[in-house]
């Protein structure tokens, strides 16, 4: 390996691939919280040249965190293709970046490269890749799960219902749920983050919206997004839930951080397939973002990019439903801007897709962020040209319980309209015959909640 | 069509009528406003501005129901009474009307600028409190890297050592936190009911005073320094766009190296939307009380 390189006269010398990895990274402030990310532009652009010419068995050998060690690891290792990964492990990245943008390279291509790619492989191209790279890659790729209906259906764009309360008030959920039904949200699920972690909030707040699905015969998912042992207690009691819920992260010790381990996903999701509400086969859901290792002191000296592609290594295990990238929740010191957060919006929706999940994605920002409603609006028209499965939707683009900005019912409609693309199928058809889409387009009657209420 | 023709008449009739009452225009009838001609060379009249005696413009109020003929209007009104979300505000197309667009934008505004604004001074000058600094030396640097937030500057120590009293049972900071906003809207009430129900219950009181770009850890630094037995920080919270006035208290029993964040004991929410400030002072006056007797705080008080 050859860690070194010359800039303009100025030779860089790097001691690992972890910190190659690291300094190859666009600028995110949580690279610099840890101490980790370049000093300068052209140490930056050194490493990025270092990287390019490492191949994949360099990186192969070379996982951020060890295998003995670390339990996302040992996920990622374990379920390699080692066919696809013996045919290309002598191909650089430089290489890799070019076969993935290749225009005879196609999505099947894409989808058996990506099983024979550990998730350092996927960071490592992605730090080599613009954000029109990483668009024009990501769109190649199509990702389709099913629960109760199909998601990621080519020429569709899905949301999450995301009617959080302050006090889990179930009269406020189902307010919200209506506003964002009659603008055309919610074909990826109905789905609300609890204030309460407990059991009895969890089986109210899952009843309460599976009956009004099957009242109005609405073609979709319901999830509550609780801790998944709360959830599996709640399923255990016989509350109806089509997906199960959970936060996940790129190391054990994150991974611990948030009480989870791969055995009890595994759990959770034979307890969905045997007591749970949803066809399947998909029957999870996970969230994940961009620092929470750094913000957790979990990522061993990684940086915050190649911990997000580990927790895309380890997701894959299970077959989700559908995978939330929330980079812009964390905080300031993990990602700082509205440009930082426009980059790793895109950054995860390509590392997710070529680990072959349904990905959707937040662009969203907290209020201590320097971003606003300009630079969410930016990242989310960017990923859905980059072919994101699915967004949130909240009232008016505020989160009340949550205390963050994220996509709202208005910007759901909006960017299927501005790039004519539609609801998944049935929930389409369902919206046709309420009378809120018209012609593939919001009818007369979207945006009257009380439709529900003749 | 037909109703997008209309909706566009009602709007220049609207505009025209503000513009007249602004006495932009003659008067508001839009038949009898001149338009500029097309024709070359003509140009449009210049008239100075001319203060209207209007009162100023107002943000929008959201409180209301913008459903053009709804299906069930008592439904929606029970909706919102249900949920502080921004809902039954309907759409220009598939976008937000103007008037929660504006809405939204003043509170995220209200918002930024509780955490990107500095406590003015003053502020500090009328509360008689001076202002000591962290190790970040800036908003940014402060929102970026939190432990520097935490560690006084070299000058803010020795500043604290020359002005502040040693030994105090109470050592009471004002600390900007995440709002400047929050502390000019609650320290005026919170500080003095709580220094004078302190010293009323014969409790000796620190010298009081200001820190800058500082996150809830300072206090340790401080309580160590000045040999305090319990410090009393008063910080802005994370600003939702609900509010971005809510204020927070924590309460240290004689922080060490070994403190950590449950031996804190936690009193949020205060703005006059959630517990009222005045109201705050008393409370906490109850709880330092009983903190001083167990000699401890956070989770071990409860224990």
């Amino acid at each position: 390996m050859n860690l070194k390189a010359n800039i303009s006269n100025k030779v860089f010398a790097f001691n690992s691939v972890k910190e190659v990895l690291a300094k190859a990274n666009e600028e995110k402030s949580g690279d610099l919280l840890a101490g980790i990310g370049a000093a300068s532009a052209s140490e930056r652009v050194a490493a990025k040249l270092v990287l390019s010419n490492l191949t994949l068995e360099d990186i192969y050998n070379n996982p951020v965190v060890p295998y003995d060690e670390d339990e996302v690891t040992r996920v990622i290792y374990d379920g390699l293709n080692t066919t696809v990964y013996n045919r290309i492990k002598n191909w650089t990245v430089g290489e890799l970046r070019e076969y993935i943008l290749d225009s005879d390279t196609g999505n099947e291509d894409l989808k058996q490269l990506g099983r024979g790619l550990t998730s350092e492989m996927i960071a490592a191209v992605a730090k080599l890749m613009s954000n029109m790279d990483l668009v024009y890659a990501a769109k190649k790729i199509i990702i389709q799960a099913h629960c109760n209906t199909t998601i990621g259906v080519p020429g569709t764009l899905a949301f999450r219902n995301q009617p959080n309360h302050p006090t889990d008030s179930i009269d406020g959920i189902m307010a919200s749920t209506k506003e964002g039904l009659s603008f055309g949200s919610g074909d990826a699920v109905i789905g609300i983050n609890p204030v309460e972690d407990n059991v009895e909030t969890v089986a109210r707040i899952l009843t309460t919206v599976k009956e009004f699905m099957e009242k109005w015969q609405i073609p979709t998912q319901n999830c509550v997004l609780a801790h998944i042992t709360t959830q599996m207690k709640a399923v255990e009691k016989g509350a109806p839930a089509d997906i199960l819920f959970q936060s996940v992260a790129g190391s054990q010790s994150a991974n611990d951080a948030f009480g989870v381990t791969a055995a009890m996903l595994e759990e959770a999701y034979e307890l969905a397939k045997v007591k749970g509400t949803g066809t399947g086969p998909n029957l999870l859901y996970f969230e994940t973002g961009q620092g929470s290792e750094i913000s957790l002191d979990c990522h061993h000296g990684a940086d915050e990019l190649t911990m997000e592609a580990r927790t895309y290594g380890f997701a894959r295990k299970f077959s989700p439903f559908m995978v939330n990238n929330v980079s812009g929740f964390i905080g300031p010191e993990t990602i700082y801007d509205g440009r930082e957060v426009i980059r790793a919006d895109l950054e995860d929706l390509f590392m997710g897709k070529l680990h072959g999940l349904p990905m959707g994605i937040a662009p969203c920002y907290t209020n201590h962020m320097k971003a606003d409603q300009n630079d969410q609006e930016i990242g989310t028209m960017l990923c859905a040209m980059a072919g994101s499965n699915y967004f949130m939707g909240v009232p008016g683009g505020d989160d009340i319980m949550l205390s963050y900005q994220d996509t709202s019912y208005h910007d759901d409609a909006s960017v299927r309209e501005i790039l004519g693309l539609k609801p998944l199928p049935e929930f389409e058809k369902w919206l046709e015959e309420m009378g809120i889409m018209e012609n593939g387009r919001l009818g007369k009657r979207a945006g009257d909640p009380s439709i529900f209420d003749k | 069509m037909a109703a997008e023709s209309q909706m566009e008449q009602l709007i220049v009739e609207n505009v025209m009528k503000e513009l007249a009452k602004r006495g932009l225009m003659g008067n508001g009838s839009p038949n009898q406003v001149e338009m500029p001609e097309k024709a070359a060379g003509a140009q449009p009249k210049t008239e100075p501005y001319r203060e209207s005696g209007d009162d100023p413009l107002t943000i929008p109020d959201i409180t209301g129901i913008w459903v053009p003929n709804p299906e069930n209007l008592e439904a929606i009104k029970v909706m919102k009474q249900a949920t502080p979300a921004r809902i039954g505000l309907y759409r220009a197309g598939t976008r937000p009307k103007t008037g929660a667009m504006l809405k939204f934008m003043a509170d995220h505004a209200q918002a930024m600028d509780a955490v990107f604004l500095d406590v003015s001074e003053e502020f500090l000058q009328k509360m008689n409190l001076f202002l000591v600094d962290t190790m970040a030396q800036d908003k940014e640097e402060f929102l970026k890297r939190p432990e520097l937030g935490r560690k006084l500057s070299r000058e803010g120590e020795k500043m604290i050592k020359e002005k502040c009293e040693k030994n105090p049972q109470v050592q009471i900071l004002v600390v900007d936190g995440l709002s400047s906003s929050s502390i000019e809207a609650n320290v005026p009430d919170v500080l003095p009911a709580l220094t004078q129900g302190l010293t009323a219950a014969g409790i000796k009181v620190g010298t009081p005073f200001f820190i800058k770009n500082g996150r809830v850890g300072v206090q340790d630094h401080v309580g160590k320094l000045l040999n305090a037995e319990v410090v009393v920080s008063l910080i802005g919270e994370r600003p939702g766009l609900v509010t971005a006035d809510s204020m927070s208290a924590y309460i240290i029993y004689s922080p060490d190296e070994n403190t950590v964040e449950a031996d804190r004991t936690v009193f949020s929410n205060i703005h006059q939307g959630g517990t009222p400030p005045a109201e705050a002072g008393a409370h906490l006056v109850d709880v330092i009380k009983r903190i001083l007797q167990a000699k401890a705080s956070g989770m071990k008080l409860n224990q």
